[in-house]
């Protein structure tokens, strides 16, 4: 057995040992311990240095809020974590830990030189240097800061483990498992309420894990506490461990994170990580208990110093003593405690220091009883030892003045400045705080959410009262929640409750300056630093905060920021409450990234949206590129061919005789109803009434400002029913604008729309003989030039399936787009591509498609678009109704900078070397003379290689663009200087006379 | 004011650091004044600061609801940059950039500014167009801007992920090296002891509850939480909650106010060296000088004044973070908040006179004013003491949005940080 290990006593399993390694050395801990417990078993207090003096500091706590105790932790390839907190990590066989932010080792840091320079880092003292010379900062200083600062190191590796994420919805979400907890999570079952209970900690209990030696209901703590987990386990409760609930947001949602097998030697492959819950609950019970603060004064960090409660936790929950021999210093009864239950353990117990003159009666018989030495009414004012502490300086205190002092040898310092109710997801939901003068403490005041704070969360002490207190919270949850609760009654032996008293620093003899008194322990925040930021200006506590980083560390302040309230008040001169408690912000603890993350990482991290022919184009060697959410075919490379050479086969091949293609991802709204016309008016630009059902229109959407948003062919195919085809990338977009003015403007409207961009699969053939390949697969519609002309719609079969059969032209050629139940897509486009073979049919992607529109100039919004673009710029009044009364964007149009000369507009470009391809996004100008800055005048917006015209091609939107058709402007490029020529927008077949086919 | 310097620091560790003076003093307001900012933010402070030293005008107020640096300059997350594509914008962010590049030496405080450049992502060939554009536009506006491809801009940040099976492959980025970070509370801090220093009153815990205008309509005074003060000028720079304080004065703004979350992780030692920034996946990343991964992304979805935000926002913003560097997975959040940014419809910000005599206003900054807040208050400076704006800002006048001549980042780019 370990040398501080008790035997027979805690939780572990003494007959489960368990080996693991700190910085290479292997020790023995037991099966239920923490890292922190079985290290502290093995009398190892040395586990990490500070931020910024890196001093050695050991373990200060047995829970979450460590400050101190971070360290690193791997298991295997991939899997190490910084900053793990040792007093919350279980062991496991294997586990490898090593301590962090020093160098070469642990017990000899050379970044300790930075203690011995204390007083020239002082709060914010980097505010006031670093600034000569001006280059250096980045060069020199940054630097250097930057590597002293940061704690552990990254992890470099893609992590192998995966993370999980659920939804819960329950009537009452009870948050801690100490006494109240369980209490209300019993009271809420009991009522027929649902109940969820959760403690971030591996076993429900709290604190009475802590202190087996009460007697509740006439049973030791420990049966009691099994059996009311087996009534809750009756009662239907799901009682979560290891969960912490770390964010409490708007309408009672909460977020709780599940660690599922860091605690694990053998994880299961299948198993998460980590899992993030999030619980929509209709009540809340909030019953976190209280943390306990430390006292402030010199040499309060050194390893050996630890919270008192904390040491009760080790020897009764994990068995391991925090030392051979200790110093008590307490303002708070609780500290007692812990000092008699170490002493009846075995261990040699100084003194106990109080800085109370009067401690009750009963306390100081008891360490009577027990050979213990009280020191009452006396400060704490040094300790001493460099990687352990091994001497505190004790004096007395009478009247405000402080006595001769007397040094104490011991190993541990175990201390108690009393107990903080913690309400920190209390204050995510803006709950209001108010100070109490009686507990010295902030209570819950006004509540923003329906919640309940139970037990030492209100400021309640003793194990009675709080079960009391949460049965009756578990009630009126239950009965918020439209339960009718039923409520207990607690009996409670051997119940310590107590009282204490609240310090700033402890009054010292010494001189204050030198003191290192640290209130933030992790980032070395002392409190002449507070008090420093304070005669600075620093008034508000959230400026005391920032100036000094005080409740900035890992903990959130957990430990740090009552004290350091209490030492700001104080040098303000001004009482607590109105210097105000700086917010607690989700997560309640540091919370892994991969856990928020959940499912969306890598290929989840957004769904590929793929066609139903996407698996064709992939089998057929296509290459993708990404739209939006959709992967598309880009171009069909055959052998030794790149992109251009591609895109040049597939262009000629389509305008020679047939090309085909996936044009599934296009947008798709149904949009249907009595109104639907007077609906399409009001949306789009163009007038729709006079739409025959069975034709089809271009359509232009606006926003309000009149810029277009968004374009596609809309065919009518009945009276009240329109197919809408919008971007690919704007189709959400679009619905959502039309369902926000369908809902919140026109509510009077008799319309109904539904996206179908997934429910239809979309082919495009183009050429010469798209009808010839076509025709004989129509059924129910005559494909022929007059009886289906140009923009036509209809519904028929195509290949035995039902359809949508447009007429139009994107490409220039007579093309048509067939559109038909999603799942018979790639049974169509095989059937087309089967027929084609015989026109030498071209499977072409986005990139042809792009040529091909830019060669007749048709715009791509959000291309040849930017948000600034009205349709008068884009050359398209023709799309707007001239005799409309309103429509989205129209009032817009006649504002004055809209109608002003001058405007961008959209025009062609032909470079004078035809073998040139501008850059996409080139700027043009008039004077290639200037220097910069130059005065633009527009950009190139689309830009190809016309295997067609056999040069290059472009697109631009100018300042009066059309007013300079005709005139060169230039191009200035790293590469060169380029001369253009502004030309029309339409550089192929400008009569249309290839759809006349 | 003391002079800072590393030579009085070691003069004042000497003594204990006994004899540092407030670097401002916590003023009571005087009843009357010859400019009243509201907001002591960075641009609030930064404007009173360039009133006393550029303009000679010193009987100045700043009022603050709360704590001087309280609100979006204290929440931010310092993404400095200049290359914007549009003119105006590039005159706006790079007069900003270039007084950024001095500024803690004006102030004689250190800011931080820290010029480790600014990598914006593309990850399709509509990023690659519209990047492009800005470079070609930044490049004939002087302003740096520079593309790489996706093994330059791992080399410049090792984290990066340029795998060409990832969900949104990276195909190349735009890199300004002179973009960078500041330390916010800083810039508050140092522009306020400066400002203090040449006589200006910062007036803390005051919320100003009105703007009250004369019989003529110009403006008279504002009223506050400790009564009314008079000044023939009032400045608002009050981001988030311009608008309602605005309508007091009867002047209508196009602003929505939605609140912008941001996050750090626990600190850990240098690993990221730059800003990365990527529209496509949605969000950006910096490691500050304390150790923590800086991340940010864009505004909650919808209009609110309350600063606490959804989870939704903060799952997505972290799953991209992943996606775009997986090593990150196993590092955890450190705390996460938010703030109420004040949104135009062409998100660029409205800096300028208004129709109201002796009424300026300074806001719309939205997601991206921390970057413009040297730039933004020496042009409202300027803009108060004349009575007219400075060539720079004049763009930036409310009626834009009655005429239609708007300066709309945001179509153009998607996202303007
Ligand atoms: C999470 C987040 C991340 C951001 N990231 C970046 C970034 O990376 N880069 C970037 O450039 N920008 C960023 N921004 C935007 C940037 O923070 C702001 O645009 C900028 O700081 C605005 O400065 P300001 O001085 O105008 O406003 P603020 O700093 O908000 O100051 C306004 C002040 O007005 C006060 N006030 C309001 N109402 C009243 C009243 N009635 N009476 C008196 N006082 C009042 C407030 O208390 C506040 O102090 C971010 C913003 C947020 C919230």
């Amino acid at each position: 057995m370990t040398a501080f290990r008790v035997a027979e006593s805690g939780r572990v399993r003494h007959d489960r040992p368990v080996e693991f390694q700190f910085d290479g050395r292997s020790y023995q801990g037991l099966e239920g311990d923490t890292l922190a417990s079985a290290l502290l078993a093995n009398g190892v207090h040395l586990l990490g240095r500070s931020f910024k003096y890196h001093r050695p500091r050991g373990i200060l706590t047995a829970g979450s809020e460590e400050p101190n105790a971070l360290v690193g932790t791997r298991r295997g390839p991939g899997r190490y974590e910084p900053n793990t907190r040792a007093t919350v990590q279980e062991i496991w066989d294997g586990l490898q830990a090593e301590s962090q932010n020093r160098y070469p080792k642990l017990s000899f840091d050379l970044g300790a030189i930075n203690d011995r320079l204390y007083m020239l880092f002082s709060a914010g003292f980097y505010y006031k240097t670093f600034m000569w010379p001006r280059s250096f900062w980045e060069r020199v200083y940054e630097p250097l800061i930057r590597r002293a600062a940061g704690l552990g190191k990254a992890p470099q590796e893609p992590d192998p483990d995966h993370y999980a994420e659920r939804h819960l919805h329950t009537d009452i979400l009870v948050v801690g498992g100490g006494p109240a907890g369980l209490s209300a999570a019993r009271s809420a079952a009991k009522s027929g309420a649902r109940v969820v209970l959760v403690d971030e900690s591996a076993e429900m209990g709290g604190h009475l894990l802590s202190e087996p030696g009460l007697v509740i209901d006439g049973q030791p703590a420990w049966d009691w506490l099994a059996g009311m987990l087996e009534e809750l386990r009756e009662l239907g409760v799901r009682v979560m461990s290891r969960t912490t609930a770390i964010g409490y947001y708007h309408q009672n949602f909460l977020a709780l994170c599940e660690r599922l097998s860091d605690h694990l030697k053998e994880a299961p492959a299948d198993l998460p990580r980590e899992r993030l819950w999030q619980v929509r609950a209709g009540q809340v019970v909030l019953a976190q208990g209280a943390l306990e603060k430390p006292l402030v004064f010199d040499g309060n960090d050194r390893p050996g110093v630890m919270l008192a409660g904390a040491a009760q936790t080790y020897l009764h929950r994990y068995g391991v003593r925090a030392g051979d021999r200790h110093v008590v210093a307490t303002s708070h009864d609780s500290a007692w405690h812990a000092a008699f239950d170490l002493s009846d353990a075995g261990s040699r117990v100084e003194a106990i220091v109080d800085t109370r003159a009067n401690p009750s009666d009963a306390l100081r018989e008891a360490a009577r009883d027990r050979g213990i030495r009280v020191l009452s009414g006396h400060t704490v004012t040094g300790t001493s030892g460099r990687l352990r502490v091994n001497a505190v300086r004790v004096n007395p205190v009478h009247d405000g003045s402080v006595g001769p002092a007397e040094t104490l040898g011991c190993d541990s310092l175990l201390m108690s400045g009393g107990w903080t109710p913690s309400l920190h997801l209390f204050s995510h939901t803006k709950g209001t705080l108010r100070w109490d003068d009686e507990s010295d403490a902030f209570l819950p005041d006004q509540q923003a959410e329906a919640c309940h704070i139970a037990g030492a969360g209100r400021g309640l002490w003793g194990v009675e009262a709080v079960l009391q207190d949460g049965d009756l919270r578990g009630a009126e949850a239950a009965e918020a929640a439209g339960h009718k609760p039923e409520s207990g009654a607690f009996q409670v032996e051997n119940d310590r409750t107590g009282s204490g008293e609240t310090h700033r620093e402890l009054p010292s003899d010494r001189k204050p300056g030198r003191a290192r008194a640290f209130v933030d322990y992790q980032n070395d925040v002392t409190a002449k630093d507070i008090r420093l930021a304070v005669r600075e200006g620093m008034k508000s506590i959230e400026h005391v905060k920032r100036y000094t980083t005080n409740g900035m560390a890992t903990d959130q302040g957990k430990l740090s920021n009552m004290n350091g309230l209490m030492i700001a008040a104080d040098a303000v001169g001004k009482a607590p409450p109105q210097v105000g408690l700086t917010t607690f912000r989700p997560p309640y603890t540091p919370t892994t990234f991969g856990a928020f993350a959940g499912y969306h990482r890598g290929d989840h991290f957004e769904v590929v949206r793929k066609t139903p022919i996407d698996s064709w184009a992939e089998e057929n060697g296509a290459v993708f590129e990404p739209v939006s959410q959709w992967r598309r075919a880009w171009y069909f490379p055959r052998q030794g061919e790149d992109m251009e050479a591609a895109v040049a086969r597939e262009c000629l091949a389509t305008r020679k005789s047939l090309g085909i293609f996936d044009a599934s991802t296009l947008g798709k709204i149904e949009i249907a109803g009595p109104d639907a016309v007077e609906f399409m008016n009001r949306m789009y630009t163009n007038p729709w009434t006079k739409l025959a059902p069975g034709r089809c229109r271009y359509g232009l959407l606006l926003g309000e400002d009149g810029f277009i948003r968004d374009d596609g062919v809309i065919g009518r195919l009945s009276d009240d029913l329109f197919h809408v085809t919008t971007t690919t990338g704007g189709a959400a977009r679009v619905l959502t604008m039309m369902e926000d003015y369908l809902q919140t403007e026109w509510p009077d409207l008799n319309v109904w729309l539904t996206s179908t961009t997934e429910q239809w699969a979309t082919i495009a053939l183009n050429g010469p003989n798209a009808r010839r390949v076509l025709e004989p697969f129509v059924e129910g519609q005559d494909l022929s030039p007059e009886a289906f002309v140009h923009m036509s719609v209809a519904e028929c079969r195509v290949a035995g399936f039902p359809a949508r059969l447009f007429r139009l032209s994107f490409t220039g050629e007579l093309s048509f787009e067939i559109n038909v139940p999603a799942r018979y897509g790639r049974a169509l486009w095989e059937k087309l591509y089967e027929a084609g073979q015989q026109y030498d049919v071209c499977p072409y992607g986005t990139e042809t498609m792009h040529v091909l529109r830019a060669e007749k100039g048709f715009i791509i919004v959000g291309q040849d678009t930017d948000g600034t673009v009205t349709p008068d710029d884009a050359g398209m009044s023709w799309a707007v109704g001239k005799k409309k009364t309103d429509f989205v964007g129209m009032r817009s149009l006649s504002r004055p900078d809209l109608v002003a000369p001058g405007r961008k507009q959209l025009v062609g470009l032909l470079t004078e070397d035809g073998s040139v391809r501008l850059d996409e996004g080139a700027q043009v100008v008039a004077d290639p003379n200037q220097s910069v800055p130059m005065a633009m005048i527009g950009h190139v917006s689309s830009s190809y290689h016309s295997a067609t015209l056999g040069r290059s091609i472009a697109l631009a939107l100018l300042k009066d663009g059309r007013n300079l058709k005709g005139q060169e402007v230039y191009v200035p490029l790293p590469s060169g200087l380029h001369k253009a020529r502004v030309t029309d927008t339409v550089f192929y077949d400008p009569e249309g006379e290839r759809l006349k086919v | 004011m003391t002079r800072f310097s590393a030579l009085s620091l070691l003069k004042n560790a000497m003594t204990g650091h006994k004899d540092w003076e407030p670097q401002w003093p916590d003023s009571e307001p005087k009843q009357e004044y010859d400019v009243v900012i509201v907001g002591a933010g960075g641009h609030g402070l930064g404007a009173a600061y360039y009133l006393a030293k550029e303009h000679g005008i010193t009987n100045v107020a700043v009022i603050d609801k709360g704590w001087l640096g309280g609100g979006n300059t204290g929440r931010n997350t310092t993404i400095i940059r200049s290359n914007y594509l549009y003119d105006e914008s590039a005159r706006m962010y790079d007069h900003a950039l270039d007084l950024w590049e001095g500024l803690s030496q004006e102030l004689n405080y250190n800011v931080m500014f820290s010029q480790r450049g600014v990598m914006m992502l593309a990850h399709n060939v509509h990023d690659v167009q519209s990047f492009h554009r800005h470079l070609h536009s930044n490049r004939l506006n002087g302003v740096d801007n520079q593309w790489l491809t996706p093994e330059e801009a791992k080399a410049y940040c090792p984290p990066l992920n340029i795998s060409k099976s990832a969900r949104y492959p990276v195909m190349g980025a735009a890199l300004q090296r002179r973009a960078g970070t500041a330390r916010h509370d800083a810039v508050a801090w140092g522009y306020a002891r400066a400002a203090a220093a040449r006589g200006v009153d910062i007036v803390q815990n005051c919320p100003v509850t009105a703007i009250r205008r004369d019989s003529n309509g110009a403006v008279e005074g504002v009223e506050t939480a400790r009564g009314f003060i008079r000044a023939k000028k009032v400045a608002v720079s009050a981001a988030g909650h311009t608008s309602v304080l605005m309508d007091t004065a009867g002047v209508r703004l196009p602003l929505e106010s939605y609140p912008l979350q941001a996050l750090v992780s626990e600190p850990v030692k240098p690993i990221f060296p730059c800003v990365v920034m990527s529209n496509t996946v949605h969000a950006y990343v910096s490691q500050s000088d304390k150790g923590e991964l800086v991340v940010g992304a864009g505004t909650d979805q919808y209009t609110s004044y309350s600063q606490r935000g959804g989870l939704p926002h903060i799952q997505h913003t972290v799953a991209a973070v992943c996606e775009v560097f997986p090593i990150f997975t196993r590092m955890r959040m450190l705390r996460k908040w938010g703030g109420i940014v004040d949104v135009t419809p062409d998100r660029s910000p409205i800096l300028n006179k208004t129709p109201v005599q002796g009424l300026y206003v300074n806001c719309g900054w939205g997601t991206g004013g921390f970057k413009a807040t040297p730039g933004a208050a020496n042009v409202l400076a300027w803009t108060v003491a004349r009575d007219e704006p400075h060539p720079i800002n004049a763009p930036f006048h409310l009626d834009r949005f009655r005429t239609g001549r708007l300066i709309d980042e945001a179509a153009a780019a998607a996202v303007a940080h």
